[in-house]
């Protein structure tokens, strides 16, 4: 009572129960342990229901034999040697494969159509207009269909296969190119990949520095290229070609040897990418259109040509505006893969929460596997494009 | 303070609830049978051009209505894919999962199904196109086959290939309508099913004249519908009502005779019809249970060549699937 009177201006004590401090904490931790309290009983529940019901459950399959075969796989897969466990990779790493080249070709043609739809050219920006009102307005799943059945489809018969020169088969069962075979020495070719890879990055922070210091130019990609394209040819031919090419041939059935590019994931891809690509190319489009056209205007009275400008000004600013709503597609895009289930290619969802859970039974561990799965790649996309945004972002000074 | 409550109680709620095993009750209650079926599949579920459905799955499924609500046409078909199927009878969307499915070890031992019995003895078949020449499944060395997931048809393809050393490629698709359709646009060289389906799909092929069915069976498919583990009571209703319906036939009762049979002397008639006896009561249904499934859907032999057999544009042989007093393996034990 006495401190009370020392410092004059202090409310009288309060009871512990009506402490707002102490009594928020009191409510988070009830509620923590009523949350807890649900999860748990209801884990029970399931478990106990599911081994009354005489249903399996836990994660022992995942060591189990599959016992099914796969179309496309990445790591070395067998059916009667190989686990569920091997086939959840298997199938991890195809929608990863399609996931991670849709969003580089997505990306790559909405920027292109996005700066098209902006173009002066009459027919270019109606073009680009009229492909972005299309694709985006009819559902992804139609568009896949149409690209599998409709297109792959009506391509020739094995046996009527179309021969492009080089050894390049295409016909209703894919796509066979000639497959790459290193021979002795190809190390050489690899490491001066590398070092070329090394020399860009140096050349392109040597040349930023002098640029800051002297404000001279220089021409970092033409000699990015030449570096890393021209040095491990070079060596290539060096070394006397220490590479043969495999090409695909034609048997009784199927064309054996060479790289096969299965139908399924080519409709996949090209679906993904063409209508991920119209919605990327509306936002590019946003993004230019917000910065001010002051921004031009003060480029070019300072003398900028219009692609410096472009590339200097506009861009860089464009892509705080850009970069979010990009994150939203590239995210739809992963999401958008396990569509693949409609035109049998072997993403995950097909061989994990197909497949695998039909042999198993076991619905819940796989489907909670799998969205575990989802959420990870999905997380993992954003914050690296976060990590990204926060580069690009306006420094203030 | 009362959401606070409110949640409490949910939470006892959830710990509380027991399982539900009264499947009997709980579908006369409702007065309508939740049947798991294929949509797809011509002779043992489909639904025709009017909406109505057809086949052999289908009529055990009106059977089981017709003994258990005394009206066949109680029936809610629900269509499955191969995929689907277990998780929909596991879930309790279905009462009865009659969908041309394999009883197989883990299938009964780790999904939580119980199979009633076989309905039809099947076996897995491949069909080719005749272009290709093939006359045996041993010459598909590096072909490429078409196949439905979800299916011990999957498991199979794998093995007999491996077994003969021979190498595959698969197809996999959802359902049994996207794998023949690819088959059928030239994406695969063979097509893979149940001898039965094969039949059936055979005539839904753009010319079914340029496919045939090659000589070899892989594997043994015994089709049986199957309930959920834990429902003793159920499991009995339904397996007696296919074992009804092989009794059926086996006395020679049919969906015309059955009126005039009802006062029959013979002792075994009598005990099926419920003249003698509380058989019925015994499984927890009426009297004229049996009676009902053979006036309103007919014997297995009457069901067989409707669907599948000669009545049908299938026309496949009886075989394994004749009764034992004539050559095949279908066999009921008796009621009494």
């Amino acid at each position: 009572m006495s401190s009370e009177q020392v410092t004059g201006t202090r409310p009288p004590r309060v009871p512990l129960y009506n402490d707002p401090r102490v009594r928020s904490v009191i409510y988070q931790l009830a509620l923590a342990a009523i949350i807890a309290f649900l999860v748990y009983s209801a884990t029970n529940n399931a478990i106990e229901h599911l081994r009354r019901a005489n249903i399996a459950s836990g994660f022992g399959f995942w060591n189990q034999t599959a016992g099914f075969d796969i179309s496309q796989s990445l790591i070395p897969y067998s059916s009667t040697l190989s686990t569920y466990g091997t086939a959840f990779w298997v199938g991890l790493l195809n929608t990863l494969l399609v996931a991670v080249l849709g969003i580089v070709l997505a990306t790559i043609l909405g920027f292109v159509v996005g700066i098209s739809r902006l173009s002066k050219n009459w027919l270019v920006a109606r073009v680009a207009g009229g492909y972005v009102e299309t694709i985006r307005n009819i559902p992804l799943l139609l568009q896949l269909l149409f690209w599998y059945n409709g297109v792959l489809k009506a391509l020739p018969d094995l046996r009527d296969s179309y021969v492009v020169a080089g050894g390049i088969y295409i016909n209703n069962r894919g796509f066979y190119v000639p497959e790459p075979v290193a021979r002795p020495g190809f190390g050489w070719v690899e490491l001066a990949f590398v070092v070329g890879i090394v020399a860009a990055i140096a050349y392109s922070v040597w040349a930023r520095r002098r640029q800051m210091r002297t404000g001279q130019q220089a021409p970092v990609l033409w000699v990015s290229l030449a570096l890393v394209i021209v040095l491990p040819v070079a060596v290539l031919v060096l070394a006397g070609m220490p590479i043969h090419f495999e090409s695909p041939q034609a048997g009784r059935f199927n064309i054996s040897g060479g790289l096969e590019v299965v139908p399924e994931f080519a409709a996949l891809l090209f679906g993904l990418t063409i209508y991920t690509a119209a919605f990327i190319a509306e936002v590019v489009r946003a993004g230019i259109l917000a910065v001010s056209h002051g921004q031009v205007e003060a480029a070019y009275s300072l003398g900028v040509k219009p692609g410096p400008t472009l590339r200097l000004i506009v861009v860089p600013q464009a892509m705080r505006v850009i970069i979010p709503p990009l994150t939203s597609q590239y995210l739809n895009l992963i999401k958008n893969s396990s569509l693949a289930v409609a035109i049998g290619y072997p993403d995950l969802v097909q061989i994990f929460t197909g497949t695998v859970l039909n042999q198993t039974g076991q619905a819940m561990e796989v489907v909670a596997i799998t969205m575990a799965v989802y959420l990870t790649i999905s997380l993992v996309t954003s914050g690296l494009m976060n990590i990204y945004n926060r580069r690009m972002a306006l420094v203030e000074r | 303070m009362k959401r606070l409550t409110a949640l409490v109680a949910f939470a006892l709620l959830l710990v509380a609830q027991g399982a539900s095993a009264q499947t009997l009750k709980a579908v006369k209650d409702r007065g309508m049978l939740n049947c798991g079926s294929n949509g797809t599949l011509a002779g043992f579920g489909l639904p025709d051009a009017q909406g109505n459905w057809t086949g052999l799955d289908v009529d055990f499924c009106r059977a089981v209505a017709a003994a258990v609500l005394g009206d066949a046409k109680k029936v809610k078909f629900v269509p499955l894919t191969a995929k689907d199927r277990f998780t929909a009878l596991q879930s309790g969307e279905v009462d009865v999962l009659a969908r041309n499915t394999t009883w197989s070890s883990s299938r009964d031992t780790s999904l939580g199904l119980n199979f009633v019995g076989v309905n039809y003895y099947d076996g897995q078949g491949f069909m080719v196109r005749k272009a290709l020449k093939v006359n045996s499944a041993l010459e598909l060395n590096g072909a490429s086959v078409c196949v439905q997931q979800g299916t011990t048809t999957e498991l199979n393809l794998a093995d007999y290939f491996r077994a003969h050393n021979m190498q595959l490629k698969t197809v996999t698709f959802a359902t049994a309508n996207e794998a023949l359709k690819a088959y059928d646009a030239g994406r695969c060289d063979s097509y893979t099913t149940d001898a039965s389906g094969l039949a059936a799909e055979r005539l839904r092929v753009a010319n079914p004249d340029d496919h045939i069915v090659l000589p070899e069976i892989i594997s043994k498919e015994p089709l049986a519908p199957a309930v959920r583990h834990g429902d003793d009571q159920w499991f009995d209703v339904v397996k007696w009502t296919l074992f009804a319906m092989l009794n059926g036939e086996e006395l020679g009762l049919t969906q015309k005779n059955i009126d005039q049979q009802m006062g029959s002397t013979n002792p075994e008639i009598k005990r099926f019809v419920g003249t003698e006896g509380n058989y019925g009561e015994q499984l927890g249904l009426s009297k004229d249970w049996a009676v009902q499934i053979i006036k309103q859907v007919g014997n297995y032999g009457e069901v067989f060549e409707r669907n599948v057999g000669q009545g049908s544009p299938l026309k496949i042989a009886r075989g394994l699937n004749r009764l034992w007093t004539q050559g095949g393996i279908q066999y009921a034990p008796p009621i009494r």
